[in-house]
């Protein structure tokens, strides 16, 4: 027993707690942006196809140019357009989100792999460190969040961004309308239909900056199915996080710290390291399982310091159609 | 559920062939190589040769669990339920034959039926859970699908690098191969079994009974289009769904039997070859018809064995049938929505004119 | 001044829900639109709001034309509308609904917001903490909500779709106060109800509508009587019926209590002998409904019992009425009662008492075939349900109906069929009360209602206010009682 703990405590040094941070960039960036398509009431079920196709986009950009900026772009633009190809199949053509994201997901995945095979071992430049002056040298805040570099610093802005948006502005209300109450916002004049293709674009682009995030900064590289089973983790970890950009990111950073976890394991439990990195789906469930538990919830409502802990949004009309008559 | 006319079929396959060319002179190569490659790498060339038995068997052997997991998901699909936990039910079903394999000692016959019995107990009961969670639970069986794949995948490698792993050496290779007795039987050279191939045919065909002649495939099929209406009906709609997770688990746990004992010989980590997911295409493609699923997931068989020889023989990657795979169920999507698209803005026009 | 419509037609497929209305409501005025189900008046007022746009006919607003295309030219013409069921976002703080949707940029300003919501609200009366989830809301307070939104946005026509479903006598008090004092600051009120009594306290002219037609104006107050008249017509009255002997006691529901919207929890006792037809009125939404979902089992019980053919059913599952052979048929028949995507012939199989596990699709085909002609549906065995009429739809439904029926629950029997259908149905159903079968029916219709019942009970907020011997009442009675007015006052006492 003693072994979990000691993998445990090693956990909270600085430079591990640094890492996990520098390590959830890509994460981050992808769960905000489900978060925000979901939010407006379409499921991306793409995302690790889409993910995985950005992060080679990004990848190839930038090694083509040596720019490593241009490969951000590039990654947002392919995520942006998978998720308008579920967004016109959904409002259009009346097809099943599901479906068509599930196809995506196995397109896109393979697409990657046919494509990045002359590129698997390249490195291109990655992004330059920057320590932000002054912030850096606070003890133990310093170096684990402002040692890091640019993508980083940004995914915490696009955390934070996302929050101020959706909770403290117009535009963010009317986001979280189109997927509350489709009807309820075409009556109070919101183009919903428009909307939901702006968003899904958006969160898709913010998918595929996750996925050049990885390729360009948390693993530098490109191999076989790089981003392998991080789109699954972003939906999981938009459900764990209640729809709520917040807790979703502080899901995304259990995540980090479990795998974190997982590594200092193995050492002294070699076969454990193989199962931790699931946990996070099981947690999904067991967090399905709680928000939909009527008589818990029921129960909860005497503390409702224990109920705004265990609130779950899920938007109502997440996954269904609109159609003005 | 319409199924296809002949329209339909013409675009899919032209944009799959557009696309592979297209790619194909991206990458660089002949697109005629490859695609002949494919079809020499799972049929031989000329197909069916003799003498090429043994790739011909590898394929019908790929065959096996993708039309088993195809057969199991016509069911939920039917039943209206989107059963991605496909993958780990192919899973506990290997997992569940391994365990047969390994520790129970019998005559050949019964431990082979014992492996198959407890493949389909496996798959049984983890696609049971999706429903229960989904039932009981409220969690969409897509997350708790997706879940639970995952949890199965973990705990295969545990087991392979733990307490099965092999004597000596705890690599994520495998277990050690399974006793001869406990293996699928197979004609000479190949892994070709005529057993596994009776197993798939007589689960479509039992789908496809099921859903032609019972009157449980007719509520099944009643369920999955208007819960409130079969509810009303009298219909035990909870058990219908969870009687549709249980069949398709079990099937999909044969599939993971066949792999585990007809084709790996041991249990590697993973499995399933990701023939679930490949399956839920082919049942998209086939418009959730029985009958189709034989020559769509043969096709489709055919395309995963051949492709892997592209990476040995042209240096291209092995995705291209995996990218063929997807175009062709996407462009059928779009392609029939579109037609549909059509069809109601025509009649809307029309009928706006009349009354305009 | 004020707000004109011309010659609105809107017409969906065959139907024509709007057939050339006219209407001119004064500013400052307070106009009572009246009409039964079906009458024309929501799609007439989804028109004004912008949710569907009128075919032909012109909307002019203090002299100017104005072009409807969507809910956004509405708000922005100053239209505003509360919809029966208030479209409010449940999860939303009320703060936020209250902001939702209002023009501006970015910028969210909730304290600014609440202060001008706050003083809305002194000046009518209402008060809500602007940080609780609407969820929590009553139905009364999210239509509160609506109208000091719409106030907001700058409505200078304020359109109320049946607003006092569901609230209670307190918050309807309160929403009158604020509508005559809108109503006096120069707002033009449109308030469409079917309940007499408020129309008369409320409004100062009123029109009536019937089968998507103006049928009547006047300057209130009018008699209760000649509102009845011009809503429902003059209904004659023919019981052709073949009257069969009520046997022994069938359905008895004893003092239950049932909830509908948010208020009203009174007990209601009926019982009903074999062979007896009991119809069910009230405007939509009155209790009816519920009431028949009790007697299926489709809803729980809070109180009181109800028991089956002497069974103590009470608690007890859907499928536990069923097998005593209580049949519930909804009013939605695609969404209810059959399912779209399976044929005539599945849909016998489904129904059919044959429950080998193997089909015989030979026989199946050949029961279908009889039963379409027998019943007369207009289809084949292998047409698909959506494809048939609502007609057939109905008749369909009957043909599927168990040989064995105790009780027959139904919701609008004939809603949507033409006449020569809706006779055959009623003959078909009136045949089978000859096997004891009792059959308890809620309809819009009072024709229907008057000719085929035995007894009639009147449903008005969530209670029965009225029974009546269908052979001995008439039209008038049941039109004032479907209004909350009784001609009997100990009947009406304590309803208000």
């Amino acid at each position: 027993m003693s072994g979990f703990f000691t993998a445990f405590v090693d956990m909270f040094d600085t430079a591990t707690i640094a890492s996990i941070v520098a390590g959830s960039s890509a994460l981050m960036f992808a769960t905000m942006g489900e978060t925000i398509n979901e939010k407006a009431g379409v499921i991306n079920l793409s995302v690790d196809g889409s993910m995985m196709l950005a992060a080679l986009a990004g990848f190839v950009i930038a090694f083509q140019t040596d720019i490593v900026w241009l490969g951000f772009p590039a990654a947002a633009a392919v995520g942006m357009s998978v998720a308008l190809l579920i967004a016109f199949a959904s409002i259009k053509l009346s097809l099943n989100q599901v479906a068509v994201g599930f196809v995506l997901f196995a397109l896109c995945t393979q697409l990657s792999r046919f494509l990045g095979t002359n590129f698997v071992g390249r490195r291109p430049v990655g992004v330059p460190t920057w320590e932000i002056p002054g912030l850096s040298s606070i003890p133990f805040f310093g170096p684990v969040f402002f040692d890091h570099n640019l993508v980083v610093y940004l995914s915490y802005l696009t955390v934070i961004a996302t929050f101020l948006f959706m909770y403290r502005t117009r535009k963010g209300l009317e986001l979280q309308g189109i997927g509350e109450r489709p009807e309820a916002a075409h009556s109070r004049g919101i183009p919903v239909n428009k909307l939901r293709y702006f968003y899904t674009a958006l969160g898709g682009a913010l998918i595929g900056i996750g996925g050049a995030a990885f390729s360009l900064d948390v693993k530098l590289g490109w191999s076989d199915r790089l981003t392998r089973n991080l789109g699954w983790i972003v939906l999981a970890i938009v459900i764990f996080g209640g729809w709520h950009p917040l807790r979703a990111a502080f899901g995304v950073l259990l995540f980090g710290a479990l795998q974190a976890y997982a590594i200092n394991l193995v050492p002294e439990f070699p076969s454990l390291s193989q199962v931790l990195p699931s946990i996070p789906f099981p947690a999904m469930i067991l967090a399905l399982v709680i928000v939909n538990w009527k008589r818990l919830l029921k129960w909860l409502d005497r503390y409702p310091f224990l109920r705004a802990i265990l609130r779950s949004d899920p938007p109502t009309a997440i996954g269904t159609r609109f159609k003005v008559n | 559920m319409s199924s296809y006319r002949l329209t339909n079929l013409v675009l899919p396959i032209s944009v799959v062939v557009a696309s592979a060319v297209g790619l194909l002179v991206l990458a660089g190569t002949n697109p005629w190589d490859p695609l002949q490659l494919i079809v020499e790498g799972s049929i031989g060339w000329p197909p069916f040769e003799a003498g090429k038995s043994a790739k011909v068997g590898d394929t019908v052997m790929v065959w096996v669990p993708i039309a088993l997991a195809s057969a199991g998901l016509i069911v939920t699909f039917n039943a209206g339920m989107w059963n991605i936990g496909i993958e780990g039910q192919i899973i506990m079903g290997a997992i569940a034959a391994a365990f047969v394999a390994r520790e129970v000692s019998a005559p050949r016959p019964l431990l082979v039926l014992l492996t198959i019995l407890a493949g389909a107990v496996g798959g049984l009961l983890w696609g049971l859970l999706v429903g229960v969670l989904r039932t009981a639970g409220g969690v969409n069986e897509i997350f708790g699908g997706l879940g639970l794949d995952f949890v199965a995948i973990s705990f295969t490698t545990y087991l392979i690098i733990d307490p099965w792993a092999r004597t000596g050496v705890a690599s994520t290779s495998g277990t050690d191969i399974f006793p001869d007795a406990a293996l699928l039987p197979s004609s000479s050279g190949t892994r070709l079994s005529l057993l596994a191939i009776a197993i798939a045919l007589l689960a479509i065909g039992g789908v496809w009974i099921l859903f032609r002649g019972t009157l449980y495939g007719l509520k099944l099929k009643a369920v999955g289009a208007n819960l409130r209406s079969s509810f009303l009906m009298g219909i035990p709609t909870n058990r219908y769904l969870l009687g549709a997770f249980m069949i398709c688990g079990a099937l999909a746990g044969i599939g993971g039997t066949v792999q585990a004992t007809g084709f790996h010989f041991k249990l590697i980590p993973a499995i399933s070859g990701g023939y679930g997911f490949l399956a839920i295409l082919v049942v998209l493609l086939a418009r959730y018809q029985a009958f189709w699923v034989i020559p769509i997931s043969f096709f489709f068989a055919m395309i995963a064995v051949g492709s892997s020889q592209l990476d040995l023989r042209l240096d291209l990657n092995s995705a291209l049938g995996g990218v063929l795979q997807g175009v062709l169920v996407l462009s059928a999507m779009f392609g029939l929505g579109w037609a549909a698209y059509r069809t109601k803005r025509q009649l809307q026009e029309a009928s706006g004119g009349d009354s305009g | 001044m004020g707000l004109e419509l011309r010659n609105i037609h809107k017409h969906f497929g065959p139907v024509r829900a709007n057939d050339g209305i006219s209407i001119t409501v004064e500013t400052g005025t307070l106009h009572g639109l009246l009409g039964e189900n079906g009458a024309g008046k929501s799609t007439l007022m989804k028109v004004l709001s912008g949710f569907h746009s009128a075919d032909s006919g012109e909307i002019v607003l203090d002299g100017k034309k104005i072009k409807l295309a969507s809910p956004d030219d509405a708000i922005e013409a100053g239209i505003g509308m509360l919809h029966q069921d208030p479209l409010v976002f449940l999860p939303f703080s009320v703060i936020d609904n209250f902001v939702l949707g209002s023009p501006g940029g970015w910028r969210l300003d909730r304290r600014q917001a609440t202060a001008e919501m706050q003083e809305l609200c002194d000046r009518y009366g209402f008060s809500f903490d602007p940080h609780t989830p609407s969820r929590l809301l009553t139905v009364g307070e999210r239509q509160q909500l609506e109208i000091v939104r719409l106030l907001w946005l700058g409505a200078r026509v304020l359109i109320l779709d049946e607003p006092t479903t569901g609230i209670s006598a307190d918050q309807r008090a309160k929403l009158f106060a604020a509508l005559k004092s809108l109503s006096k600051e120069g707002m033009s009120v449109i308030f469409v109800s079917h309940k007499l009594e408020e129309v008369a306290d409320l409004c100062e002219r009123v029109t009536v509508m019937k089968r998507g037609k103006v049928v009547g104006e006047a300057d209130m107050p009018v008699p209760p009587e000649r509102l009845v008249e011009m809503m429902f017509g003059q209904a004659v009255q023919i019981r052709d019926r073949k009257e069969v002997a009520h046997g022994k006691s069938r359905l008895t529901v004893d003092s239950v209590r049932m909830a509908t919207g948010l208020l009203s929890e009174e007990s209601t006792s009926l019982e009903v002998n074999a062979g007896e037809v009991i119809g069910l009125a009230g405007m939509e939404g009155s209790g009816q409904d519920t009431f028949l979902r009790i007697c299926s089992g489709m809803r729980s019980l809070k109180q009181g019992s109800v028991t089956v053919a002497g069974k103590d059913l009470t608690g007890k599952h859907y499928r536990d009425f069923l097998a005593a052979d209580v049949k519930y048929l909804p009013a939605g028949r695609l969404e209810e009662g059959l399912i779209e995507g399976l044929t005539i012939t599945e849909h016998f199989v489904l129904s059919g008492e044959d429950r080998s596990f193997f089909i015989d699709w030979a026989q199946a085909r050949n029961r279908a075939v009889e039963q379409v002609d027998h019943f007369a549906i207009k289809g084949t065995e292998a047409s698909t349900v959506e494809s048939l009429s609502g007609g057939n739809q109905q008749r369909l439904l009957l043909a599927m109906l168990p040989h064995e029926l105790s009780v027959l629950l139904m919701e609008h029997p004939t809603r949507g069929l033409d006449i020569e259908s809706a006779d055959w149905v009623w003959e078909q159903l009136l045949a089978r009360r000859e096997d004891g079968t009792s059959i308890v029916f809620a309809s819009a219709d009072l024709d229907e209602l008057l000719r085929y019942s035995d007894r009639i009970l009147v449903f008005f907020s969530g209670r029965v206010i009225g029974e009546l011997d269908a052979s001995s009442t008439n039209v008038d009675e049941i039109g004032l009682l479907i209004g909350g007015r009784s001609a009997n006052p100990e009947l009406s006492e304590g309803s208000q």
